[in-house]
């Protein structure tokens, strides 16, 4: 069976809610939406999400090709400001992918280089990313894996809080922090290394460890147990495909490439 | 009591150095041809609180902004705002830069007329470092430390609605009200924009009632202005123009915010809308699919 990255990386990603229970789940873009798509058909589907707008359903809408909100199914009405309730309430699993990572798992969407006064790059804002950070579960999507997301020092403008015993706020355990895994197109990695330190713990078909390194700023750890990243199933395929009639989920990686890389041999 | 005033004159308490509360999210019901109508006074030196969109950009983009106050400038479909980037990248405007939840706190605690309001967010980053103005406060009931949003109170405020009668009772029967009722709140002063003005008759059914979310003395000065959120979206009643935001980024790119008033701002509404292919046009545009 053949599948693309993008499908292999969208059910690595889904996993992550695998045991969330009634948690909302929030995935910001594309992939990570489908991702936790797919975990509300199969995985866990006591799961909530949204319509990216004002309602909860009690069945996601598909990512692409939908004409219009009417007849979706609809749960609760959740503005803006209920999400926020929810959000400070801790019971929200949120997958986003931020542009700088550091070895403490604190992240920056919010502006790059220069000062702060004048930064080279102005990104989005810290959106809410320090409340999010501070409040539940957070997991990380990276499309690119490079030393340009994974950065060698602290993230240029920290956004969300890590593991970072110098920034612990007075009163807290680096434990109260909750970040769950790292998606990105290489592999997967948890915060369960010694002292919170990143771990691979599953390396995509045909990737090698030296290659995760070679594009990570920061030593990580390996998991002792460290296995190939599942390839997704006939049945994951067919609820993805549902979810995305119109394909978006080809345009997200670059090229399209395969799940499953050819090896040296195979290429010859 | 009548609140029904024209654009101009309800703007006119706006004076240098204020502090302007701007409603809606991103591309979505922004009350735009306010915000046209202050680019075409004198006013300078604002500080302005959004969740941003071309709003904000507009008034960077024109020198009228001293300072921001936000959590994000975006388009959604174009993530970084082509006039804000520019001008943050030109180091032009100082910023109070927060988390999107800590924007609604501290817009409640203006509201509540409390000095701050206790949180977590915001603690192990650099938010709290780059705004200065937000302090660490201890608890009497535990031994944290936490974050004291302080209030976020805008001397005016301005909001686009659905409808709204001449007393400035308002309607918003979009999908979402976003904190528009706690600009509302916390503001001095609120302009509404309104596509529709109805007579009060219109509020007697229950469900029309339920989508009034602030009391009619929250509400200042009432504009009536069909078209005016453009080219943010008023749904249900017509969706974001893809098209316009797109040209707003190249000018913004190529000529900045000259090429762009040249192209679109002209003396009135009018002007801009016929600008932008006239009302039926606006109104056509479709509503936005997430």
């Amino acid at each position: 069976m053949t599948y693309s990255l993008a499908e292999l990386m969208v059910c690595a990603a889904s996993r992550v809610f695998d045991r969330d229970g009634e948690v909302l789940a929030t995935g910001i873009g594309l992939l990570p939406r489908l991702a936790a798509s797919l975990a509300m058909r199969t995985s866990n589907p006591d799961m909530m999400m949204t319509d990216s707008q004002s309602f909860v359903l009690s069945s996601p809408n598909p990512v692409s090709g939908l004409a219009s909100h009417d007849g979706q199914a609809n749960e609760n009405w959740m503005g803006f400001a209920r999400i926020f309730d929810n959000v400070w309430s801790g019971a929200r699993h949120a997958l986003v992918g931020p542009s700088q990572i550091d070895r403490f798992g604190q992240t920056n969407i919010s502006a790059l280089g220069g000062t702060y006064q004048q930064p080279k790059v102005q990104l989005l804002g810290m959106r809410g990313f320090p409340g999010n950070s501070i409040s539940h579960a957070n997991s990380f999507f990276v499309p690119q894996h490079s030393t340009r997301v994974f950065v060698a020092g602290e993230c240029d403008v920290v956004c969300s809080i890590g593991y970072n015993p110098e920034r612990l706020p007075r009163g807290y355990r680096l434990g109260d922090i909750d970040i769950r895994s790292v998606i990105t197109n290489l592999c997967v990695m948890d915060f369960l290394g010694d002292n919170h330190q990143m771990r691979v713990v599953s390396l995509h078909p045909g990737v090698t460890l030296d290659e995760v390194r070679d594009n990570t700023g920061f030593d990580v750890a390996v998991a002792d147990g460290l296995v190939e990243t599942p390839a997704p199933t006939a049945a994951q395929l067919e609820v993805i495909a549902e979810l995305d009639p119109g394909n978006a989920r080809a345009k997200q990686i670059k090229g399209n490439p395969p799940g499953r890389r050819k090896t040296v041999e195979e290429s010859a | 009591m009548d609140k029904l005033v024209s654009a101009s004159d309800a703007l006119s308490v706006i004076k240098d150095g204020m502090t302007i509360g701007i409603g809606g999210w991103g591309p979505r019901r922004k009350p735009m041809a306010l915000v046209r109508e202050l680019l075409r006074t004198d006013v300078k030196d604002l500080t302005v609180i959004a969740y941003g969109g071309a709003d904000v950009g507009l008034l960077c983009a024109a020198g009228k902004v001293r300072k921001v106050i936000f959590a994000f400038v975006s388009l959604d479909f174009m993530p970084l705002e082509p006039a804000f980037r520019k001008a943050r990248e030109a180091g032009d405007i100082e910023v109070m830069e927060i988390d999107e939840g800590m924007m609604l706190l501290g817009l409640r605690a203006a509201a509540w007329g409390c000095p701050f309001i206790p949180t977590r967010i915001g603690l192990g980053t650099d938010l709290l470092g780059h705004a200065p103005d937000i302090a660490l406060v201890d608890s009497p009931y535990d031994e944290k430390e936490w974050v004291a949003m302080p209030a976020l109170k805008p001397d005016v405020a301005l909001l686009q609605v659905t409808a709204a009668d001449r007393r400035g009772v308002c309607e918003i029967a979009s999908p979402d009200h976003y904190m528009d009722d706690w600009f509302a709140r916390a503001a001095d002063h609120t302009i509404v924009s309104a596509d529709n003005i109805v007579d009060s008759g219109h509020y007697a059914n229950p469900e029309v009632a339920r989508r009034v979310y602030w009391e009619r003395n929250c509400t200042q000065a009432v504009v009536h202005i069909p078209g005016g959120a453009h080219p943010s979206s008023n749904d249900p009643l017509y969706g974001f123009d893809v098209a316009h935001y797109k040209k707003y980024g190249e000018l913004m790119a190529d000529g900045g915010y000259e090429a762009w008033a040249e192209a679109f701002l002209g003396a009135t509404e009018n002007d801009y809308q016929s600008s932008v292919g006239g009302l039926e046009a606006i109104q056509a545009l479709p509503k936005p699919v997430y």
